[in-house]
C-alpha cells in the first residue's frame, strides 16, 4: 500500500559487523521507518548509536544484514553493486561532515562531477547547471576556486551544490554543520531548509545540536540500534 | 575548464596525476631513464650488429649453392655366394659443373626473398710470373650481379673493377708477392698445368690478409676455360632481403632446386651465435629495466590509491561506478608510461645523437652508423603505455574495491 510519494522504506533493518567471527556485534536491531517526498526530518541520538550506520544504509553506500529497503519504488536489498551506484547517483545527495570535496578540482567543476560520471562527457548543459548551483548557494565569485583554497563554510556550500547536483529526491546529511562555525553553520542549515521548501527534496540530517533538530519538521531518536518514538 | 571531448575517466586520472606533482614528476623521469636506456641500448646494438653482418656479408654471399656431392653406390650380393663390400672408400670430389645450372638460377632468381642470384666458377691454380708462383683460388663471375654481392668495386685499391675477357683483379698480398701492379700481365696455370696470360685490371684490398694473398676474380668465361669447365658453374651466389631468414630460404631453395644450399647463418655458425648471445643478453636488460619500470609505476599509484581513498569514497557516493574508478587509475599508469616514454625517447635519440659525435674511429668518423629507426621508437612508446597499463592494474582494483563507507570516513 504504498503512497506515491514514498522515497524510502526500510523494514526490519538489522545492520551487524564481523558477521561470522567471535566478536560480531549487531548495531541496528530492527528498523522501521518511512520518508516521504518533502519531509525534514532530524536523526539524533549519542554516539554509537547506530546513527551514521543508518545513514549509510539509507545511502545505500552499506548493505543491510537482514530486512528490507526500498528506494525510488525498487526493493534494493538484492541489488547488484552496479545497480546500487546507478540508483544513488541519480536518486541520492550526500552532504558529509567534512565537506569532501575533490581537491584537483575546483568548485564548479565539484559540483559539475556527478553529471560528468553519469553522462561520460562534459558538455555546456553541465556547465550552466553547475553555475546555478552555485550561485543559489552564493558562491558565484568562488566559482574557479580550487577546492581548498575556500573558507570551511564555502567548502560545505559548494558540498551542498554538488549533492544536488542530479536533483535527487534525497538528500542526506551527516552532521553537516558539525565543523563550521555558528554563522556558517546557520547559513548552511537555512540553504537546506530553502532546497526542502523549494524543490521538496527530502532531507535526512544527522545532528547532535538539539538546536538544529529542534528547527526539523520530524525527529527521530536512534538509542542502543532501534528508533525511540 | 574541462575539454569538451575528454571523456569523465580521462579528466579525473590526468587532474590526479597533475595534482600529485613531485611524485608524478619522479615516476615520469625513472619511465624515462628505463626507456631512454632501452631505446639507447637497442639502436647502439642495431648499430653494431648491423655494422658487423654488414662487414661480414659485404665479402661473402648470404647462401651459396653446390650441386650435391658425389656418393659410392655400392652393389649389393646378388647371390648368396656373393658377400657385399667390407670397406667402402668415398668417392673423390671432383671439380664438377652444377647440373642444370640455367634452370636453376633462374627459378632461384623468381622465388620472392632472393635480391641477386649469380653464377660462379670457382677452382684452385697457380700464378706464375718469371721465377715465383702462387697459388691462387680463380673465381670467375658475371661481374654486373655478382659485385652486387660481393662489393669489390668498392674494395678496388688501384685500377678498376672491369672484367672483360683477359682481365684479372688481384689481391693487395698477392700484387706485392708477384711484383704486380695494374696493366701488367701474369699466367695462370690449372692442375693440368695449362696456362692463360691474363692482364691484372686492378688490385684490392679484402680487408684480410690471407683473402688479400689467395683471391682473384676473373670473367666467367675466363674461369671456365682455365679450368676446364666450358659452359659450366660451381656455385651460384645468393643474397636475400632479410638476412637473418637466410638460412630459412637457403631449406625452401634446398627443397625446390634438389641442390645442397649453405647459408652464411650455418657456415658462419660461431659468428652467428655471438650474434644472437648480444640479441638474447639486450632482451634481457630490456626486460628487467622493463620490469622495474613497472614495479615503479605500481608502486606509485598504490601509494597514490592510498592517499585519494577519501576522495575515491566521495566519487563512489556520487554514483561513479567500480569501473569508472577502475578505469581511472588503469589511465594514470597507461599516461606515466606512455609520457615516461616520449620523455625516454627524447633521452635516448639524444644519448644516440651524442655517442654518433662522440665515439669516433682514429680518422673522425663515427665508430659505427647508428640508425634512429622510427620503428624502435613506436615500440617503446606501446610497450611503455602496455607496461603502465599493466602495473597500473592491481593498484587499480585495489581502488575500485574501496568499501566506499570505510574510504570516507577512514
Amino acid at each position: 500500500m504504498d503512497k506515491p510519494d514514498v522515497v524510502v522504506r526500510l523494514q526490519g533493518v538489522r545492520k551487524a559487523f564481523n558477521v561470522g567471527t567471535g566478536i560480531e556485534t549487531e548495531v541496528l536491531h530492527g528498523i522501521d521507518l518511512t520518508l516521504h517526498r518533502g519531509d525534514f526530518c532530524a536523526v539524533m541520538g549519542p554516539s554509537g548509536s547506530g546513527k551514521s550506520t543508518l545513514l549509510n544504509i539509507i545511502g545505500l553506500l552499506d548493505r543491510p544484514t537482514s530486512g528490507l529497503l526500498q528506494m525510488a519504488g525498487e526493493e534494493t536489498t538484492q541489488l547488484a553493486d552496479q545497480a546500487l551506484t546507478r540508483l544513488r547517483g541519480h536518486h541520492i545527495g550526500f552532504v558529509f561532515q567534512y565537506h569532501h570535496l575533490i581537491s584537483a578540482f575546483t568548485a564548479l567543476e565539484n559540483v559539475m562531477m556527478p553529471m560528468l560520471g553519469a553522462a561520460g562527457f562534459p558538455n555546456r548543459e553541465m556547465q550552466e547547471r553547475a553555475e546555478a548551483l552555485l550561485e543559489s548557494v552564493g558562491l558565484t565569485p568562488w566559482k574557479n576556486n580550487m577546492a581548498n583554497n575556500m573558507s570551511g563554510g564555502q567548502q560545505q556550500r559548494v558540498a551542498l551544490a554538488r549533492a544536488l547536483a542530479m536533483n535527487p529526491a534525497l538528500l542526506l546529511a551527516d552532521e553537516p554543520t558539525g565543523n563550521l562555525d555558528t554563522k556558517s553553520a546557520d547559513a548552511v542549515f537555512a540553504l537546506l531548509r530553502r532546497i526542502n521548501q523549494e524543490q521538496g527534496t527530502t532531507v535526512l540530517l544527522v545532528t547532535h545540536n538539539p538546536a538544529l533538530g529542534a528547527q526539523c519538521d520530524k525527529t527521530i531518536q536512534v538509542v542502543d540500534g532501534l528508533i525511540q518514538t | 575548464m574541462f575539454k569538451p571531448w575528454l571523456p569523465f575517466e580521462w579528466i579525473v586520472a590526468i587532474r590526479f596525476l597533475r595534482e600529485g606533482r613531485l611524485q608524478t614528476v619522479f615516476i615520469l623521469v625513472g619511465v624515462a631513464i628505463g626507456v631512454g636506456v632501452i631505446v639507447f641500448m637497442s639502436a647502439l646494438l642495431a648499430g653494431l650488429q648491423g655494422n658487423f653482418i654488414a662487414r661480414v656479408l659485404s665479402a661473402q654471399s648470404h647462401i651459396q649453392l653446390l650441386p650435391s656431392k658425389e656418393v659410392t653406390r655400392t652393389l649389393h650380393a646378388t647371390t648368396p655366394k656373393e658377400v657385399d663390400a667390407a670397406i667402402v672408400q668415398p668417392p673423390l670430389q671432383r671439380l664438377k659443373s652444377m647440373d642444370q645450372w640455367q634452370s636453376v638460377l633462374s627459378t632461384v632468381r623468381r622465388m620472392p626473398d632472393v635480391v641477386v642470384a649469380s653464377p660462379v666458377v670457382g677452382g684452385s691454380a697457380l700464378a706464375v710470373r718469371g721465377s715465383a708462383s702462387r697459388a691462387i683460388s680463380l673465381t670467375g663471375v658475371e661481374s654486373d650481379d655478382y659485385f652486387l654481392i660481393v662489393k669489390l668495386p668498392d674494395k678496388m685499391v688501384r685500377g678498376a673493377s672491369r672484367l672483360t675477357g683477359q682481365d684479372i683483379l688481384i689481391g693487395m698480398e698477392l700484387a706485392s708477392d708477384l711484383g704486380l701492379d695494374v696493366g701488367d700481365k701474369l699466367r695462370v696455370a690449372n692442375a693440368a698445368g695449362v696456362a692463360t696470360t691474363l692482364t691484372v685490371s686492378g688490385v684490392f684490398d679484402l680487408g684480410n690478409k690471407g683473402a688479400n694473398q689467395r683471391s682473384t676474380f676473373v670473367a666467367l668465361r675466363t674461369a671456365q676455360s682455365v679450368l676446364d669447365l666450358l659452359g659450366g658453374v660451381t656455385s651460384i651466389e645468393v643474397t636475400v632481403r632479410d638476412v637473418y631468414a637466410a638460412e630459412v630460404i637457403a631449406q625452401r631453395i634446398q627443397a625446390v632446386t634438389g641442390l645442397e644450399a649453405d647459408s652464411w647463418i650455418k657456415t658462419g655458425a660461431q659468428f652467428f651465435a655471438a650474434l644472437s648471445a648480444q640479441t638474447t643478453a639486450n632482451t634481457a636488460i630490456r626486460f628487467f629495466v622493463g620490469l622495474s619500470v613497472a614495479f615503479g609505476i605500481a608502486s606509485v599509484l598504490v601509494v597514490s590509491v592510498v592517499q585519494k581513498s577519501r576522495e575515491i569514497g566521495i566519487l563512489r557516493a556520487m554514483g561513479i561506478s567500480r569501473g569508472q574508478v577502475l578505469r581511472v587509475f588503469l589511465l594514470q599508469g597507461g599516461l606515466l608510461g606512455w609520457g615516461g616514454a616520449v620523455l625516454g625517447c627524447v633521452v635516448g635519440a639524444v644519448g644516440l645523437v651524442l655517442w654518433q659525435h662522440l665515439a669516433l674511429n682514429a680518422d673522425g668518423t663515427p665508430l659505427f652508423p647508428l640508425v634512429l629507426d622510427p620503428v624502435l621508437f613506436a615500440m617503446a612508446l606501446g610497450l611503455a603505455t602496455v607496461t603502465g597499463l599493466a602495473a597500473a592494474y592491481a593498484p587499480a582494483l585495489r581502488a575500485a574495491r574501496l568499501n566506499p563507507v570505510e574510504a570516507i570516513h577512514g
